[in-house]
């Protein structure tokens, strides 16, 4: 079945209590319109190929009225209860049953997410990059903004699509119900790179999702050694690693690098030959990336890429 | 008073000396000079025709690249660039220079000799607004070779497309081009309100026009409302991009939705524009091979005034997903779902036509039947889009893709091509291959949907759009590949097509005045129609004034032969706006060289602007103004007289 790996299809998997109303008004939707072909069809290959009786009385202009006042009549009933059924479905997909546990604020910035998760404490704040934790059952609520052109931030099988809009602050709330990974997207024409701006969300158990947050939030594990010049010399004027004096906010911040999945914004997993491939070419990798290529001599690619590591 | 001079009643044999006095009167002249010159409204709407189909080629080889781009995973046949250039390139042609300008071909074309008219109300501005409309695609496509062309899809967002982040001529190009080509738009607009209101035949009551002019009246009347929204955006755009004003600005307080309000705005009523003339095409047509007139031509007419006027409260579907309060995104869901009723009413009034008729299956009949079902199919995957929640899904996914292309080709393409094969004798003279037109037919009916019947399901799978390339475990390769292999098979079907046409037009049979028996006023003129195209202007007595007596009700009698004899000079009937009364003999313009010496100068202004040539600019500006005054130098020959 093609459809069973499709991550972002919102048409057979829907995961929380945002998109699965959606999903039903999806088939209810889709049934009807496609009867409606199916009547519109039969009545059409009907009027073409029809037994006709030999031709006695001319034709009148007015016969065949009925047809336009019972197919309308038909119409106007069919569409005005979608539109209740659909008004009733934007109403309950409109606001969380319940406060929203946690906000997280996401910004979309060319071809990048980046995700902050804020803190009365601000030394439990933290910023990661195209992966969303949250926990499940609980309603979360993204607040989107952009730093540079529209984007629209998607996670088809949690909740529909809201753009991210320079200047204006938008909302979204999102819940999953069972951990799991869900895929997300941008889905408004950005620039070149357009296409390379995914990310997920991981939805966690609660206890799990806690004890990921409290990892996040601590600094980089103190590493010395050849590589962590290196960053500071050529990475850190757009990477920021907490506990560093590396503080760029250009670019992703790379305190937690490794307990990402996937690199530059879902184009790559995030593996030590990706890293390496990703440095000194992500203008091949991906054109127009902000992200210069990086020529470095090979000692300093390895104790970088070793210090890279370190980074859990 | 006129009454002296006024019109006298009479008939005018072929081949008598009248005929060829008005030859001489309406004939260009010979060779280049009258190529340049002509203000006939055949040869314009025959170079609309050409120009927009040649458009329609442009935009299907972009698109032809597109689908190679996308026929596997991670495919780099062009670069993300050019990608972005063409599915720009690829849109803006399509919609804005391929669907309404056929669209005004066919209009122009036929307007006057549906309504029983000598010409358009305005011939010189009818030139001008087609050569301002050339003017304006060679502008649009200029800065293609150069690597350069518009690339922030066809509705230009910003601040993509501000100075910020668009740094090349490439939005420029868009912008001026774009307000060039508004004043074609608004140009041929105008001359299509006056025509249907001014040169009716006599007796022609509004009830009694015929049923495509309805599309196009609404269309022109959409378009005198709406193009000011777009012409004014991108005004806005350039400004911002070349003299740092902050109207998209948001670092000063801009706003990046103001921009999607004003293009939408407009963007919404374009589409109905660029339909709904198209739908009067099969109105038109469709009876003509059903034996019998529409079913319901007034609940029809005014279904077409309605959809126009309700696609003015529907712009917000295009932007469910900015965040505007539930409120809103209620209020205009539900007026998109209702704008699918007056479709409704169409939809059976063809149904009931072709039940109630004896249908002859000609290729005009195929396209304007096919045409029926992939209406249905793009109407009601408009009204799963018109469901806010479920756009929230939907909206910019491969799905809305599949919707527009199904309104734009399925409404659109099939009817034009339609429309091309049911007027090819009045514009060539010749008759079509009716084998080859089949074999187009079943091509394109097939290619079409095998085509853009996935997208459907790339988009329910997620496949977002403007996308230059996807990774292979998206679930997507099957339905692109199905894409790409649906589109070449259309595209084979319009080359099928457009050999039957050249193949037509120097050995296709001789075409008689009516080949199709069809009811309408064009088919009493010979094929093709003379220059002055009814040598007596016709009196018009009923809604089908050639199927008279053939109809169970008793309608009034209409005279083709005898009419008001209109030679002194170009003249042609004013009648009056709803009862058609004879009311004014319209002297009409001679040729005129004047439409392309101005279009050129203002279309020399926009490259100025473009280069920002300050001299230039200035100098065309003067130049453009002196050849208004040539254009509107007074003639005496021009004196209007009352009728009798």
């Amino acid at each position: 079945m093609l459809a069973m790996n499709a991550p972002l299809d919102y048409f057979l998997h829907a995961d929380g209590s945002a998109s699965k109303p959606v999903l039903t008004l999806d088939w209810v939707f889709a049934s009807i319109v496609v009867a409606v072909c199916i009547i519109v069809g039969v009545l059409l290959v009907m009027a073409l190929f029809r037994q006709r009786a030999p031709e006695t009385v001319l034709p009148r202009e007015d016969d065949g009225l009925s047809w336009i006042v019972v197919g309308t009549t038909l119409s106007v009933f069919a569409l005005l209860g979608m539109t209740v059924y659909m008004l009733a479905t934007l109403e309950q997909i409109s606001k969380p049953s319940r406060a929203p546990a946690l906000t997280i604020n996401v910004t979309a910035r060319q071809w990048w997410w980046q995700v902050e998760y804020g803190a009365d404490d601000p030394a439990k704040r933290f910023s990661t990059a195209n992966e969303i934790h949250i926990p499940t059952g609980e309603p979360i609520l993204i607040v989107l903004n952009s730093t540079d052109v529209i984007h629209t931030f998607w996670v088809p099988r949690l909740a529909g699509k809201t753009q991210a809009i320079p200047g204006l602050t938008n909302r979204q709330w999102i819940e999953a119900d069972q951990p799991g990974i869900y895929w997300g997207q941008c889905t408004e024409y950005c620039g070149v790179q357009h296409a390379h701006m995914a990310f997920k969300v991981v939805a966690e158990t609660p206890q799990d999702f806690d004890a990921w947050r409290e990892a996040q939030a601590k600094p980089a594990a103190l590493a010395e050694g050849g590589g962590r010049s290196v960053f500071m010399s050529q990475c850190s004027g757009c990477h920021a690693i907490r506990g560093t004096t590396a503080a760029g906010a250009y670019g992703p911040d790379l305190t937690h690098l490794q307990s990402r999945q996937l690199i530059a914004a879902g184009l790559m997993t995030n593996t030590q030959d990706h890293l390496s491939d990703w440095i000194s070419r992500p203008q091949e990798l991906k054109s127009g990336a902000r992200m210069p290529n990086f020529d470095l001599p090979a000692g300093d690619k390895a104790a970088l890429l070793s210090y890279l590591q370190t980074l859990r | 008073m006129a009454e002296a001079q006024a019109a006298q009643i009479g008939s005018i044999v072929p081949g008598s000396p009248e005929e060829k006095r008005l030859h001489e009167i309406w004939e260009a002249e010979p060779g280049w000079r009258g190529w340049l010159s002509t203000t006939d409204h055949k040869s314009i709407g025959l170079r609309y025709l050409f120009t927009a189909f040649f458009f329609l080629i442009a935009g299907g080889i972009e698109a032809l690249i597109i689908r190679l781009q996308l026929a596997r995973p991670n495919l780099s046949l062009v670069t993300p660039e050019q990608y972005a250039q063409l599915f720009t390139m690829h849109g803006l042609t399509m919609i804005f220079l391929y669907a309404l300008p056929i669209l005004s071909g066919f209009s122009n074309y036929l307007w006057p000799l549906v309504l029983g008219s000598r010409d358009m109300a305005f011939p010189r501005l009818n030139a001008f607004s087609y050569w301002i409309f050339i003017f304006a695609g060679a502008f649009l496509y200029a800065s293609f070779p150069l690597g350069q062309a518009p690339n922030d899809g066809w509705f230009n967002y910003v601040p993509f497309s501000g100075p910020v982040y668009n740094v090349g001529p490439n939005i420029d190009v868009y912008a001026l081009g774009m307000v060039l080509l508004g004043l074609s738009t608004t140009a041929g607009a105008v001359n299509f309100v006056v025509t249907f209101l001014r040169l009716r035949a006599p007796g022609m009551s509004i009830p009694r026009v015929p049923i495509m002019t309805w599309g196009t009246l609404a269309a022109s009347f959409g378009n005198l409302f709406a193009v000011p929204a777009v012409s004014l955006a991108f005004f806005l755009l350039w400004l911002d991009r070349n003299f740092g004003t902050h109207f998209f600005d948001i670092a000063h307080d801009g706003k990046a939705l103001l921009w999607q309000h004003l293009f939408w705005i407009f963007g919404h009523p374009w589409v109905y524009v660029i339909v709904l003339p198209a739908m009067g095409i099969v109105s038109m047509g469709l009876p003509t091979f059903c034996r019998r007139p529409l079913v319901g031509y007034m609940p029809v007419a005014l279904s077409t005034v309605a959809t126009m006027l309700l696609g003015f409260e529907v712009w917000v579907h295009h932007m469910f997903a900015t965040g505007l309060p539930s409120l809103s995104l209620s209020f205009f869901g539900a007026a998109s779902m209702i704008i699918s009723i007056p479709s409704a009413v169409a939809t059976f009034a063809w149904i009931a036509t072709i039940w109630l008729g004896r249908p002859v299956f000609k290729v005009p009949f195929l396209f304007f039947a096919g045409f029926i079902i992939l209406f249905v199919i793009g109407g009601v995957s408009g009204v799963m889009t018109a469901a806010v929640p479920l756009d929230l899904q939907l909206n910019d996914t491969y799905f809305v893709v599949a919707h527009l292309h199904y309104v734009l080709l399925g409404i659109n393409v099939f009817p034009v091509v339609g429309g091309i094969y049911y007027w090819f004798p009045k514009f060539s003279g010749r008759m079509n291959s009716e084998k080859l037109g089949r074999l187009a037919f079943w091509i394109m009916f097939i290619g079409f949907n095998l085509g853009f019947f996935p997208m459907h399901i790339a988009g329910l799978l997620g496949m977002p759009r403007r996308i230059y390339t996807y990774p292979p475990n998206m679930g997507w390769d099957t339905v692109n590949m199905v894409t790409t292999a649906g589109s070449f098979l259309f595209a084979l079907g319009v080359l099928v097509f457009v050999i039957d046409v050249f193949y037509s037009i120097y050995k296709g049979a001789k075409a008689p005045i009516n080949p199709w028996d069809a009811p309408s006023l064009e088919w009493t003129t010979p094929s093709p129609p003379p220059p002055y195209n009814f040598a007596v202007i016709p009196f018009v007595g009923s809604r089908y004034p050639l199927w008279e007596g053939r109809l169970a009700e008793a309608e009034g009698r209409s005279r083709l032969d005898e009419g008001y004899l209109l030679m002194n000079g170009r003249e042609t009937l004013g009648t009056t706006a709803m009862h058609a009364e004879p009311d004014a003999i319209l002297k009409m313009p001679a040729d005129s060289y004047f439409p392309l010496v101005a279009s050129i100068f203002i279309s020399a202004l926009f490259v100025a602007l473009l280069l920002h040539a300050l001299i230039m600019a200035i100098t065309t500006v003067a130049l453009g103004l002196l050849s208004l005054v040539g254009w509107l130098w007074p003639r005496p020959v021009l004196r209007m007289e009352a009728a009798a």
